[in-house]
């Protein structure tokens, strides 16, 4: 009885897998024909099936700006056209690849390349874009990899310094107060620590204290992406004046007064002044009291720096319809198209042709384009997200902890990874 | 054994047929039952095995997660991706490290907990005198019953900095701690508060994946704990339920028994009830190993993993390792060693909790002081 069991399970079980690979081998997305390595390279596929473009958007007025400019896009060239709102665009993606079926356009971010770029999921087509010089150049090396211009760029936004002006004048600062060194920017931070408001308040994480390690004239990975230089001096400095003020309570981190980030404990108060970039000025809309005055980040020991952070339209190398594709990027990239997406939602043009028009449309933001002249983006190598994950994690403890210590950490898990 | 009598039992009985099927009145129904498996069989297999035997396949080989797993480019690469997460020395395996040191402290505190206080809740609303015991059945099920996605919002308000918990904990006089962002361990936490705040080198020195053994040993983060408190308070009320049904099978013989030879209340509870409850004991403890190793999705709305890694679960780093960071061989190994862990676990606590005999301690306290009158239990034990 007992081997009569074994067997009749034996063949239940071939019998399932037989016909599940029969099943699943008859799927689409398992016949294989997506891995084909040429596709990244060379020319453009042309169809004239319709595209299907995916966003990871901020909320209505994005999908509605996209969905409208596709659709007029749409009209002109004949292509039909449609945007996808994604709910969790880093999975949805891989779903896509995986099943070989990608979306044609998407966003992707700088973290998300070298993964997509490497397993050949991309369609490297940065050279063959008719604007391909009106974009900034640190832009266009944020989306470099392996010496190859993926994507364009889509927008971009910069850190800088944002003060209340209320509590400014309250401290009796005046304008020829704003800092432009450490050392002021220490000064009237301790001037607006009062009670439960903090001078300056940020996010603990490497995408806010990195704009002083810019400032001092350090940087994670060199700029040509092929040596790890995170324990330098310049970011030790740096480091070590972040925690001398943490330490005597004019700096304080989001987390540590209760915010979320920078911006929230900016609008309740809990800090007199932070450092973000432009999406700020949305989120200050629920908190119409707060007056913001966004002014340039004070200079470091090597000059003005900060960071900058970007997303590109991505194009899956699986596209069928990769020339219509790239005629919608140009589309969308265009100076006028990404004035009117500044418009609905906010974001910074990423080419340089739109930059005076941007400027005189938005005064109160220009420091946050000036930014562009100096601002270094982050690193991009394959697994370096882990390692900003991990710099993250203690940069958490940075009150307590040893700058020289974390970097070094830093320093061998990107050892580990950059080159 | 038994091989030396059955012959003789059955002298004339004559050979079965060899294929009892393929004759008479019963033909075809083993086609007929295969074609009533069949669906179930097929379901289960593209939906459960299939998945599975590809998921072990990926863990073993360089797909980096685009076209088929299955495709030719893809190739076997051995024990590459379980070497990069166990001994390689680097970010991949010191984050393993840290996720298992996290949840293996979950484990430790969450399991014990929702089982204790289930079978209390249990007994307690069991007892016939209870008025609306109903009421407070429903009450005590309702966590489990709200998803987990809701309770996890909640909890971030609940213990937000300036959440009602910490408003209770200082009007009380106590220190509020600022739950989700706090990554000290509570071990570490309490360690300190005593004056040690360096573990010794023989600790700190040495560690295992990437972890030293002092950081090991620092407890759940404040940040865990508060997720702890969560999953005790969410699950035991599921629990409660099998505890509730295990009591009502229980007749009411031996406790009477029990009660007439004088055994107190937690008596009888230690001694009739509990031993009786023991194939749900194990039900309810593998349940909640399985859950406890799997918590992902309180992570993924809640922490995402932060404060400093102290709330990354291997569940998650595995989902982080395939979706955010192209890793899938290195997603999958993590899932399979999972598997293996809870696998260890279910056949641990199931040795534990095995029928054992009757120890000798326990048989001596049952016989009558004369002595040998009962030789069928133990020979030897007829000697005391």
């Amino acid at each position: 009885m007992k081997r009569h069991t074994a067997r009749t399970m034996l063949a239940a079980g071939s019998l399932a897998v037989a016909s599940s690979l029969l099943l699943t081998g008859c799927g689409q997305g398992f016949s294989g024909s997506g891995s084909d390595p040429s596709a990244s390279a060379g020319g453009l596929t042309s169809s004239d099936k319709p595209l299907t473009i995916m966003i990871g958007s901020s909320g209505d007025a994005e999908t509605k700006a996209a969905q409208d400019a596709v659709a007029a896009w749409s009209a002109k060239s004949g292509v039909s056209a449609s945007v996808v709102a994604a709910t969790d665009l880093a999975q949805q993606l891989s779903q896509g690849f995986a099943a070989g079926s990608p979306p044609d356009l998407f966003y992707l971010s700088t973290d998300q390349l070298a993964g997509f770029a490497s397993n050949g999921s991309l369609k490297a087509y940065g050279d063959q874009l008719s604007n391909k010089g009106d974009f900034y150049p640190s832009l266009v090396k944020n989306f470099t990899y392996d010496n190859t211009f993926f994507c364009a760029p889509k927008d971009f936004s910069t850190l800088q310094l944002v003060i209340n002006e209320n509590l400014w004048t309250k401290a009796g600062l005046t304008d020829a107060d704003i800092p432009t060194t450490w050392d002021q920017l220490a000064a009237v931070a301790a001037k607006l620590t009062s009670g439960t408001t903090k001078g300056l308040v940020f996010g603990g994480e490497y995408a806010r204290l990195g704009a002083f390690m810019a400032q001092a004239g350090g940087r994670l990975v060199s700029e040509d992406g092929k040596t790890a230089e995170a324990n330098s001096d310049a970011n030790v400095t740096a480091l070590a004046y972040v925690q001398k003020h943490l330490q005597d309570g004019t700096f304080a981190y989001a987390s540590d007064v209760g915010a979320g980030w920078g911006g929230e404990a900016f609008g309740k108060q809990l800090g007199a002044m932070t450092i973000e970039g432009n999406w700020i000025t949305g989120a200050l809309g629920d908190y119409p009291d707060v007056k913001a005055k966004v002014v340039e980040l004070p200079a470091g020991s090597a000059g003005k720096g900060t960071l900058q952070f970007t997303n590109c339209w991505g194009m899956a190398a699986d596209s069928p319809n990769q020339k219509a594709a790239l005629d919608l990027v140009e589309y969308l990239t265009s100076a006028d198209q990404q004035l009117a997406f500044s418009k609905a939602f906010g974001p910074m043009p990423s080419v340089q042709s739109a930059a005076q028009t941007w400027k005189s449309d938005n005064p109160s933001l220009v420091a946050f384009l000036n930014g562009a002249d100096y601002a270094q983006g982050v690193p991009t190598n394959k697994g370096a997200a882990d390692v900003i994950k991990d710099f993250n994690a203690q940069l958490e403890s940075l009150k307590t902890g040893d700058p020289k210590k974390i970097l070094d950490t830093v320093q061998s898990n990107l050892e580990a990874v950059v080159g | 054994m038994s091989a030396s009598v059955a012959p003789a039992a059955t002298p004339s009985r004559p050979a079965p047929p060899r294929h009892p099927r393929s004759r008479g009145i019963r033909r075809g129904e083993a086609g007929a039952g295969w074609l009533f498996v069949s669906p179930v069989i097929l379901i289960l297999g593209v939906f459960l095995l299939v998945p599975v035997l590809m998921a072990l396949w990926v863990s073993f080989s360089d797909w980096s997660g685009r076209g088929s797993p299955l495709s030719g480019s893809v190739s076997f690469v051995g024990l590459d991706n379980y070497v990069a997460i166990t001994t390689g020395g680097g970010l991949a395996e010191r984050d393993f490290g840290t996720a298992l040191r996290n949840n293996a402290w979950y484990v430790l505190l969450v399991v014990p907990l929702q089982t204790v206080l289930s079978l209390f809740l249990a007994v307690l609303v069991s007892r016939r005198i209870l008025r609306g015991r109903g009421f407070f059945r429903t009450a005590f099920y309702f966590p489990s019953v709200t998803s987990s996605v809701a309770i996890t919002v909640l909890w971030l308000f609940l213990f937000s900095f300036a959440g009602p918990v910490n408003q209770i904990l200082s009007a009380i006089g106590l220190a509020a701690p600022n739950w989700f962002s706090d990554p000290r361990g509570i071990v570490h936490v309490a360690l300190a508060a005593v004056g040690i705040t360096d573990g010794p080198d023989a600790l700190t020195g040495t560690g295992f994946l990437g972890v030293s053994w002092w950081d090991w040993l620092s407890g759940p983060s404040v940040a865990m704990s508060a997720f702890v408190l969560m999953a005790v308070f969410t699950t035991s009320g599921t629990f409660m339920l099998l505890f509730i049904a295990a009591l009502q099978n229980i007749g009411v013989e031996l406790g009477e028994a029990g009660m007439m030879d004088g055994a107190s209340g937690w008596q009888r509870f230690w001694h009739i009830t509990l031993p009786q409850l023991r194939p749900t004991l194990f039900t309810v403890i593998t349940l909640g190993l399985i859950g406890c190793w799997q918590v992902f999705d309180q992570i993924y709305t809640g922490t995402q993993g932060g404060p400093a890694k102290t709330t990354m679960t291997p569940a998650y780093l595995s989902y982080t390792s395939a979706f955010q960071n192209q890793d899938w061989g290195v997603g999958a190994a993590i899932a399979f060693i999972l598997f293996v862990i809870i696998i260890a676990f279910t056949l641990l606590q199931r040795w534990v909790l095995r029928d054992r005999p009757v120890s000798k301690r326990r048989i001596r306290a049952y016989q009558p002081r004369a002595a040998a009158s009962t030789p069928s239990a133990s020979p030897k034990g007829a000697d005391a």
